[in-house]
């Protein structure tokens, strides 16, 4: 039964790992742009979401929307003023813009709201564990397993099946076409980047009670988030959904049975999958 | 033309030499102290406690002794040891400080120790906690606590008090190493038994695989030793998983449940105990008034960090009124050496021979204080000198 509580703990951590990437993957993959400072977006809806519950006392779940359309927003602003002169650079050029970034907005928060840890008060209903045939069930874990699949189903059928979906693609591998064809580039473009802003931010404020929340956090978990698109492949939304599963289980499980090695595990996985897939679980050579 | 030249000259060297004692005087009427502590970064909380409780203290007893003002100059050095040495650098050479005083964590402490040494510049520890920190050099005072004192109390009192078996969970750094091994030995020594041994990885995020070990383990208790920041973490996980109803107890040094801390954690910190040298609940006049009066300045409750750097100030305070005004380091040690006063935390003294903090250390217990939470303190342990260099 043990063997259950981890997996359970696994996959629930898995499934924060993926909310938490997959706005970077629908960046980094589908726009190809490399954008490490995802995790500054991050911290920003994990703070919107401590500010309106601890201090405007709003109830959790109505802050966690807010928390999506705060980092939206903060990345629709910042996607006109600034990336969108970087979509035609050097991948270098990017990576030292948003590394910038990161500490600019460590610096920032930092002053704003202070060093130290917060936490979000949860409502009583998402604290404690359930029982369930001896399997310890945390209940605010079960509450991330169903938001982040119920967000997976979305997130796959909105690429998938819908008109924006095939539009993005399109402006992704052909910009010059999809334009002659009456697609806006510039349009689509700034609506995934806000929209994979506001995946983050969500994220950040589900995995603050996990994780934790401060001001480093964009800097502490850049590697968790560049591990899973690394290991998913960033082609797609499948990719990254089951490798954060597999490096969530994988971290839990590892931890476990050997604390020994606990860290190092994660990284072995990744090692692993990459020797045997070089672009990744579902990786394809670049369209460009 | 030349004889002109020449008063000139001698005129200027007159002028010269007038203005050297003059400028020397107005020298000598400050007394500088460098205050290196981080005040941004992930150890800013120790920075700004100290910093506060320094404030605290010269408003309270003013800012002149001996005939000589008190000019403290604060640089945060992010608790990055290569800031703390070029500011320790700067402090001295340019500034010409009397003391330097802070140092937020251990290696920030080490950096600047040899430069204490060849300056023979006083260094007043305020925070960092390991026990090798006085003996890097002869000019090192320490106000704070060293991590063995708080370990080996609470090690001796779990065996002594029905815990038979312990878990430790340990974020694997110098300090978690340090509080592990201080515990282990003592715990021990008393009949105790360890029966799972955990060090965390310290950019660790998730518990809950080593909580899971640690309820399967099935101890009395669990030694538990995060660096502050963690801690709520800890605790709301360790809730989470249900262990608080488990009937597994928390004990660890009280580094852990920091009043700064404590009420962020909520009520799964209830009934931890722990051994530390200060609580914000601590029962005695002085500390009731230095609550209350950190309370209304600065909007919050003093952790051990503050009363680190309120007691640092205090030593230099009174190691200057010893001299009588006499400000060479040599001096200012020799009377920091063996001096004894009242603290908020209790008394306290300076041992003589290594220069560390010989302090009563309590043991305490969380619990709910007019709706917030506090480390209500139980048993006390007196004049405790650091473990850690009793054997030589």
């Amino acid at each position: 039964m043990t063997f259950l509580t981890i997996l359970f703990d696994g996959v629930a951590y898995g499934m924060l790992l993926f909310v938490l990437a997959c706005g970077l993957a629908v960046t980094l993959g589908l726009m190809n742009f490399v954008n490490l400072a995802h995790g500054a977006f991050a911290m920003a809806g994990g703070y919107v979401c401590a500010v309106l519950v601890n201090t405007s006392g709003w109830p959790f779940f109505a802050a966690l929307p807010i928390a999506f359309l705060a980092s939206a927003l903060i990345g629709a602003v910042f996607e006109r003023l600034l990336y969108r002169h970087l979509y035609d650079r050097s991948h270098l050029d990017q990576v030292l813009f948003s590394v910038g970034l990161v500490f600019m907005s460590v610096a920032a928060v930092d002053f704003i709201m202070g060093s130290s840890r917060i936490f979000i008060k949860l409502p009583d209903a998402l604290q404690g564990q359930i029982d369930l045939f001896g399997i310890g069930i945390g209940r605010y874990r079960l509450m991330i397993i169903v938001i982040c699949g119920l967000l997976t189903v979305a997130l796959q059928l909105t690429l998938a099946k819908t008109r924006f979906g095939s539009r993005l693609r399109a402006a992704v591998d052909d910009p010059r076409v999809a334009a002659g064809l009456g697609i806006n580039v510039p349009q689509v473009f700034a609506l995934t980047f806000a929209f994979g802003c506001g995946l983050a931010g969500f994220g950040g404020a589900l995995s603050a009670e996990i994780l934790g929340l401060d001001p480093y956090f964009p800097l502490k978990f850049m590697i968790y988030f560049l591990i899973v698109v690394t290991v998913g492949g960033s082609s797609s939304i499948t990719g990254p959904f089951l490798a954060s599963l597999l490096l969530g289980i994988g971290d839990v499980a590892g931890k476990y049975y050997f604390p020994k090695l606990g860290p190092f595990v994660i990284y072995t996985i990744m090692i692993v999958i990459l020797i045997w897939r070089p672009n990744g679980l579902f990786g394809r050579t670049a369209a460009r | 033309m030349l004889m002109g030249r020449r008063t000139l000259l001698q005129a200027a060297c007159i002028a010269l030499a007038t203005a050297a004692p003059i400028a020397a005087a107005q020298a000598q009427e400050t007394f500088k102290v460098g205050l290196i502590v981080p005040m941004t970064g992930g150890q800013a909380s120790t920075g700004k406690q100290i910093d506060n409780a320094i404030k605290l203290y010269i408003k309270k007893h003013g800012d002149t002794v001996a005939g000589k003002k008190i000019e403290v100059i604060l640089k945060d050095d992010a608790a990055i040891p290569d800031n703390t040495k070029r500011m320790a650098q700067e402090l001295i050479v340019n500034d010409k400080v009397n003391v330097i005083a802070g140092f937020g964590i251990t290696p920030a402490a080490l950096a600047a120790a040899p430069l204490a040494t060849q300056a023979k510049v006083p260094q007043v520890v305020m925070a960092a906690g390991t026990s090798i920190i006085t003996e890097r050099s002869p000019y090192i005072v320490r106000t704070s606590f060293t991590l063995a004192q708080s370990s080996t109390i609470i090690g001796d009192w779990a065996a002594k008090n029905g815990i038979k078996k312990v878990a430790t969970l340990t974020s694997d750094y110098a300090p978690g190493n340090d509080a592990l091994a201080a515990f282990k030995q003592h715990f021990t020594a008393g009949g105790g038994a360890i029966v799972e041994e955990i060090k965390v990885p310290l950019a660790n995020p998730d518990f809950a695989p080593f909580l899971q070990r640690m309820k399967d383990a099935k101890p009395d208790a669990m030694f538990v030793f995060v660096p502050a920041g963690q801690g709520g973490s800890f605790m709301k996980q360790f809730a989470e998983r249900g262990l608080d109803k488990s009937g597994i107890k928390v004990i660890g040094p009280g580094d852990v449940m920091d009043d700064d801390l404590l009420n962020s954690m909520g009520d799964a910190a209830l009934g931890v105990v722990t051994a530390h040298m200060y609580s914000a609940a601590h029962p005695s006049a002085m500390n009731k008034e230095f609550v209350a009066t950190y309370k209304k300045d600065f909007g919050q409750r003093p952790g051990f960090m503050a009363v680190g750097g309120y007691d640092g100030i205090h030593l230099i305070y009174e190691a200057l009124k010893k001299t009588g005004g006499k400000t060479d380091g040599d001096s200012l040690l020799a009377a920091m050496k063996g001096m004894s006063w009242e603290s908020p935390r209790g008394p306290i003294s300076i041992d003589p021979e290594t220069r560390d903090i010989v302090q009563d250390i309590y043991i305490r217990k969380v619990e709910k204080v007019d709706g917030e939470l506090y480390n209500i303190e139980f048993a006390k342990f007196d004049a405790v000198k650091d473990p850690g260099k009793t054997k030589k």
